[in-house]
């Protein structure tokens, strides 16, 4: 998907991961150590091994801490008040937004999937969390 | 290998005077630190300076020589940036800096501007101490960040808002005595509680205010002191410093500040002393969670146990160790890059009998300087003692 903003300039990596979640085909990167990180990444920031592979982010996660946020900064002025959560997916944690819920309803230990959504301010992607 | 005295100190008020420049700020702290110290301008060899927004809040970058120019001193200058370590780095490197000979006397210190910005403003310009690609582009403030730290250590440890509430209104107690402090205040655990959610389960008294203000400190070798009869009662005898990654989701443990840890070890064992040594420490409380975390990683409370340190009235002024005397970053106010600095004043003159919060540890020998970046993926800890008490 191109971004709405034709003159902004992608950040390599970044949005190409964004491009892949909004596919369903999000990934994490993993050396041969077990190590892993998140794009983009020329190594392995745990030992320095050039080896790195993609892998599939598990379908779920679960929040493993996260807040409310009332005083947002100005990218997200009309999105307030929303949840940010920590997810851990198993051998990565991702940090996104709790877009379908109440933030008052969220809670450490529910089980959610990973989707991009959009700021209500900016209509830029956002890392979002669903309910599975 | 020189000792390291602390010559003078200096400080602006702290508070909100959005319309002085950084320059106007750092002049005044730094024009303070050598009216105390007796040491002529044309002595200092090197100007060691840190800010983290000038580029943000007062589109100047290369701001080195501005600050020297500003201080009136004819020396090479650096800024040094980590977030809201940043004088803490300043004052290492010019801390081993004097110890291997190469300078005998330093002017360190540091500024921020930010209330100009207001607080939308300031709240952006802050947030870019995180991952801006994986923490702020998902709508991650510095509060929140902290605010998934607190939730966590919730999660594991228990505690509660009213525990929390207890190291504001400790913290608010301490500065009532401060003059440069930007509260002067008491307030009760139950108007913290009741104050506006600012990231849940982050209150706005959980939260250091935004703050403009200036820190300045003359550093020289212990020699230079002697030499010169300077009235240099506090060496700097350890210092350390810990990083680690980034994002707060690739931490190990999302309620913990390992990289406070290593840098404490590392002044520990430079100082050749221990947590059990420590008469009193000013540690970087940018929010209530802060100072838990930090009085854990400094082995100053253990962990999961940090959190009722001020309710039971362990780090309170009359408490077994007090923790930011001054009023700590919650209270005395928090313009970033002068923060570090400003630490190293405080317990400078709590060590020296000069501070008007010294009554309460009168026989203190050894303080503990702790500043820390961002969520904590930067931190500086320098320990301080009193020389021939």
């Amino acid at each position: 998907m191109s971004d709405p903003d034709e003159n902004t300039v992608r950040d390599a990596g970044f949005d190409d991961w964004l491009d892949a979640a909004e596919d369903g085909e999000a990934y994490y990167l993993e050396c041969p150590e077990g190590h892993t990180s998140l794009p983009p990444r020329r190594l392995c920031p745990e030992c320095g091994s050039t080896d790195l592979t993609e892998q599939p982010l598990p379908d779920t996660g679960e929040i493993a801490t996260f807040t409310v946020t009332h005083v947002p900064t100005p990218a997200f002025e009309d999105d307030a008040p929303y949840a940010t959560a920590i997810v851990d997916f198993g051998p990565i944690r991702v940090t996104g937004q709790v877009v379908d819920h109440d933030p008052d309803e969220v809670e450490t230990g529910q089980t959610v999937a990973l989707e991009i959504s959009r700021s209500e301010t900016t209509d830029e992607r956002v890392i979002g969390f669903t309910s599975v | 290998m020189s000792g390291v005295r602390v010559a003078g100190t200096g400080l602006t008020p702290f508070g909100n005077v959005p319309e002085r420049t950084s320059r106007d700020l750092f002049a005044e702290a730094t024009q303070t630190a050598f009216d105390v110290s007796d040491v002529p301008r044309a002595d200092v060899e090197a100007v060691f300076y840190g800010n983290f927004m000038g580029e943000l809040a007062e589109h100047q970058g290369h701001q080195g020589p501005l600050m020297a120019e500003a201080a009136g001193v004819q020396a090479p200058a650096t800024r040094y940036e980590s977030a809201c370590a940043s004088s803490g780095m300043a004052i290492r490197d010019a801390v081993m800096r004097v110890r291997n000979g190469e300078h005998d006397v330093v002017l360190v210190g540091g500024a921020e501007r930010m209330t100009n910005l207001g607080t939308a403003g300031a709240t952006e310009a802050l947030a870019i101490a995180a991952d801006d690609l994986w923490e702020v582009r998902a709508g991650m403030t510095f509060p929140g960040a902290y605010a998934l730290m607190a939730q966590a250590y919730f999660d594991e440890f228990g505690g509660s808002r009213e525990d929390l509430a207890n190291v504001a209104v400790k913290n608010h107690k301490n500065a009532l005595t401060n003059e440069k402090a930007q509260y002067q205040k008491t307030i009760s655990v139950e108007e913290a509680l009741d104050a506006p959610t600012v990231s849940s389960p982050l209150g706005l008294y959980d939260s250091c205010p935004l703050s403009d203000g200036a820190a300045a400190l003359i550093l020289t070798s212990e020699e230079y002191a002697d030499e010169h009869d300077l009235d240099a009662p506090v060496a700097i005898t350890g210092t350390g410093q810990g990083g680690d990654r980034m994002a707060l989701h690739d931490r190990d443990h999302l309620a913990r500040s390992p990289a406070a840890r290593d840098a404490g070890a590392e002044a520990y064992a430079d100082a050749g002393v221990d947590a059990s040594d420590v008469d009193l420490a000013e540690v970087h409380d940018c929010f209530t969670i802060a100072e838990v975390l930090a009085i854990e990683a400094l082995d100053l409370a253990q962990i999961g146990e940090g959190i009722s340190a001020a309710r039971t009235g362990r780090t309170t002024a009359d408490g077994d160790v007090p923790i930011n005397l001054s009023g700590g970053l919650k209270a005395k106010g928090h313009p970033v890059g002068a923060t570090g600095a400003s630490q190293i004043a405080e317990v400078t003159k709590l060590l020296a009998g000069t501070h008007p919060n010294s009554e309460h540890v009168a026989d203190a020998t050894t303080g503990l300087a702790h500043n820390a970046g961002g969520t904590v993926a930067s931190a500086t800890v320098h320990v301080l003692e009193e020389v021939d008490p």
